[in-house]
């Protein structure tokens, strides 16, 4: 019936604290560089340089909803306990950075366009994400039975990664008055690689927080799916 | 004999609500054709053993066998706690509901006679909630009957009938029996079924305890009950 | 395709049997109508720009009690497990109930719409089109509407979590009924609305396979 029983890993534990540790380090030379190596931007002076910290949370809170999907998927295609477990992790990491996005962009919208929210469609694209996969989280906690948790979690999690893309086309037709996505290409490159080490450094920040966060969801799983003790002295004897 | 062969086939069968096992390690074989008796007090596991066998619960541990194949959806008719039954609409368009989904003749023609066979000819085009609960059974015997799997699962059969009815229950079963049904009852009936079955299982805590012939069933009850008290004095 | 029937039959035979339900869905959307306009105020004129909107919001707030009710009959007394201990097919019970559900909410959206133009007279011409846009819109909302109700009813939070898993992803499906509503009541020179017709086509076609194919998951045990 139920294939494997997650087990805790203390090597992914050691491992997932080395990942902190080195996106603690990434994030560290990268705002230092966007803070104090990089030129102030042409029109929006020093304001900008939140974006070093912006992107890469916007790129990392996408990655992690991404991941999610997959997490999903895999489960109800392998029913393998550990992609529970990931799901979980990667769900609660999702929901953190896209919270993280929205704090952001409030207080780079307020400078530059004197309003704290501006329904830009990547910005709000998030916040609708964000209260769906809270939803989700919702879901999970309101659900004890470990199968059923797992498989409604997984179901929703599809259906709302689903919308994402007709979420951010809809805000775009809605709301045709936005500035164009910026790529790196078009920036300076000493303002570009701030930006590349941030977004690495965001990346393992999100790794080992999954990881840290899945192997406690091990931890629980183990425990709700514990097979039953050992019998007690009933037998009355008879056939068997 | 191999474990496809039997009617059903059950090893360390396991079921868990939330954090405590209602099910914890059931074997159980069935060979086709016969009758099981499955007895013990309230929670001990019986209702659970039969929504399992009839697939509407997963189990959470061990291995289950139908007919030597693991898809147990559609072939094996429930009689449970819960009617199945849909409250708003009458006895008759339940019925129907169920024979359309079946592909089977859904006219009021070809449903009347069974209505009449669990004695609610009379009732038929009155609404669901406004049956008593002696009914609403008949009413879900007659669905499972409509149904017409190899399996009939009967859960407290005698429940909520009243004690009238209970040699009509008796005859339902014989004449499962004469179709060369395999039939599984859960019952605190111990000593009326003792006869009308061929095997027994007992179970207390979500465990078998015992199992043998029907017909050793109410003295292996009396045992457990005995042991019973004897923990709660000692 | 014959169990889907099957479905279907059983869904409109419930439907209609509580059909006293329905109209109090309606009474609550026109109720909701009446309240959203308090919170712009006596001016006329706003209160026209907003009547495609408002009339949105106002079903999707009553679809959610709809829905509910709509699980509600099958667990009384598990019917619906019991049609599935039968061998029904998930997916035929899933595109039974979500077929009557996108009827029963055009009917519902159909019966708001004079109580809309009584309140708030938006213009009269595009009424017709404006049904297609509410079939449409309706579609867009039942299906993820029916697979959510369905998840929701068995848990112990249900009334919180249906609009809480739903809501949010019918931010398009509401976009797009809004804007192409009120492009059709007060007035469309650039022909926009067809665009945003042709959004909600997008959005059924997302999710009437997507939650057919996730239903099964679900409702088993």
């Amino acid at each position: 019936m139920d294939t494997h029983l997650p087990a805790y890993s203390p090597k992914a534990v050691k491992r997932a604290w080395l990942a902190l540790a080195g996106a603690l380090g990434l994030l560290a030379i990268g705002t230092t560089n966007g803070l104090f190596v990089a030129p102030p931007e042409h029109y929006m002076g020093d304001v900008y340089r939140i974006l070093y910290i912006h992107v890469p949370t916007a790129w990392n809170a996408m990655l992690a909803l991404t991941f999610a999907f997959f997490s999903a998927l895999a489960f109800l295609w392998k029913n393998d306990w550990a992609w529970d477990a990931r799901l979980e992790a990667f769900v609660e990491t999702g929901v953190l950075l896209s919270l993280l996005l929205c704090v952001q962009g409030s207080i780079w919208a307020k400078p530059t366009w004197g309003v704290w929210w501006d329904w830009d469609p990547r910005l709000t694209t998030t916040a609708v994400m964000l209260v769906a996969f809270v939803g989700i989280l919702a879901l999970r906690h309101f659900v004890d039975d470990p199968r059923r948790r797992a498989v409604w979690s997984a179901v929703a999690t599809i259906v709302a990664y689903a919308s994402v893309p007709i979420v951010y086309f809809s805000v775009q037709w809605w709301n045709s008055l936005h500035q164009l996505q910026s790529s790196p290409k078009t920036v300076d490159a000493v303002m570009v690689t701030p930006l590349r080490i941030n977004a690495f450094g965001m990346l393992l920040l999100l790794l080992a927080f999954s990881s840290l966060r899945s192997q406690l969801a091990r931890r629980r799983l183990a425990r709700e799916l514990a097979p039953p003790p050992a019998a007690a002295s009933l037998a009355l004897g008879g056939e068997g | 004999m191999s474990e496809n062969s039997f009617a059903i086939y059950a090893r360390g069968l396991s079921k868990r609500y939330g954090r405590s096992w209602a099910l914890a390690g059931v074997d159980l074989c069935v060979e086709a054709g016969r009758a099981l008796v499955v007895a013990g007090r309230n929670g001990s596991g019986k209702s659970t053993l039969l929504r399992l066998l009839a697939g509407s619960l997963r189990p959470d541990q061990g291995e289950l066998r139908i007919f030597g194949d693991e898809r147990r959806k559609g072939r094996a008719a429930l009689v449970a706690h819960a009617a199945f039954l849909y409250e708003t609409l009458t006895g008759l368009e339940n019925l129907q509901v169920v024979a359309r989904f079946l592909h089977k003749p859904s006219g009021r023609a070809d449903l009347e006679p069974l209505l009449d066979r669990v004695g609610l000819a009379k009732r038929g085009d009155d609404p669901v909630q406004s049956y008593s609960a002696g009914m609403r059974k008949r009413l879900s015997i007659a669905r499972a009957l409509l149904q017409d799997a190899p399996i009939v699962l009967l859960d407290e059969p005698y429940g909520q009938i009243d004690p009238p009815g209970f040699a009509w229950i008796d005859a339902l079963i014989g004449q499962l029996r004469a179709q060369g049904k395999t039939v599984v009852l859960a019952s605190h009936q111990v000593e009326r079924l003792a006869g009308l079955c061929d095997r027994a299982l007992l179970l207390e805590s979500g465990r078998a305890v015992w199992s043998g012939s029907a017909a050793e069933l109410p003295a292996a009850f009396a045992r457990l009950e005995g042991q019973r008290r004897e923990r709660m004095a000692g | 395709m014959n169990q889907v029937i099957a479905a279907l039959r059983k869904e409109l035979l419930l439907g209609w049997r509580g059909r006293a339900q329905a109209m109090a869905v309606i009474v609550f959307g026109s109720t909701l109508l009446l309240l959203l306009s308090f919170a712009v105020g006596p001016n006329a004129t706003a209160l026209r720009q907003l009547s495609g909107g408002f009339l949105w919001v106002s079903l999707l707030f009553a679809s959610t009690l709809s829905l509910a009710e709509s699980f509600r009959q099958e667990r009384e007394q598990r019917a619906l497990e019991g049609l599935l201990l039968l061998g029904a097919h998930p997916a035929a019970l899933f595109y039974g109930k979500a077929l009557a559900n996108w009827l029963q909410l055009f009917v519902v959206g159909a019966a708001l719409v004079p109580v809309m133009i009584v309140l708030y007279d938006p213009g009269l011409s595009g009424i017709g089109r404006l049904l297609g846009v509410l079939a449409l819109g309706t579609a867009a909302l039942s299906a993820p509407g029916t697979l959510h109700a369905g998840l929701a009813a068995q848990v112990r939070a249900q009334q919180v979590l249906l609009p809480l898993l739903l809501f949010p992803l019918m931010v398009p499906v509401l976009i797009a009924s809004v804007r192409a509503s009120s492009l059709l009541l007060l007035g469309d020179p650039m022909g926009q609305a067809a665009s945003w017709a042709l959004l909600l086509v997008a959005c059924n076609g997302i999710f009437w396979p997507l939650c057919g194919l996730l239903f099964g998951y679900v409702i088993e045990e």
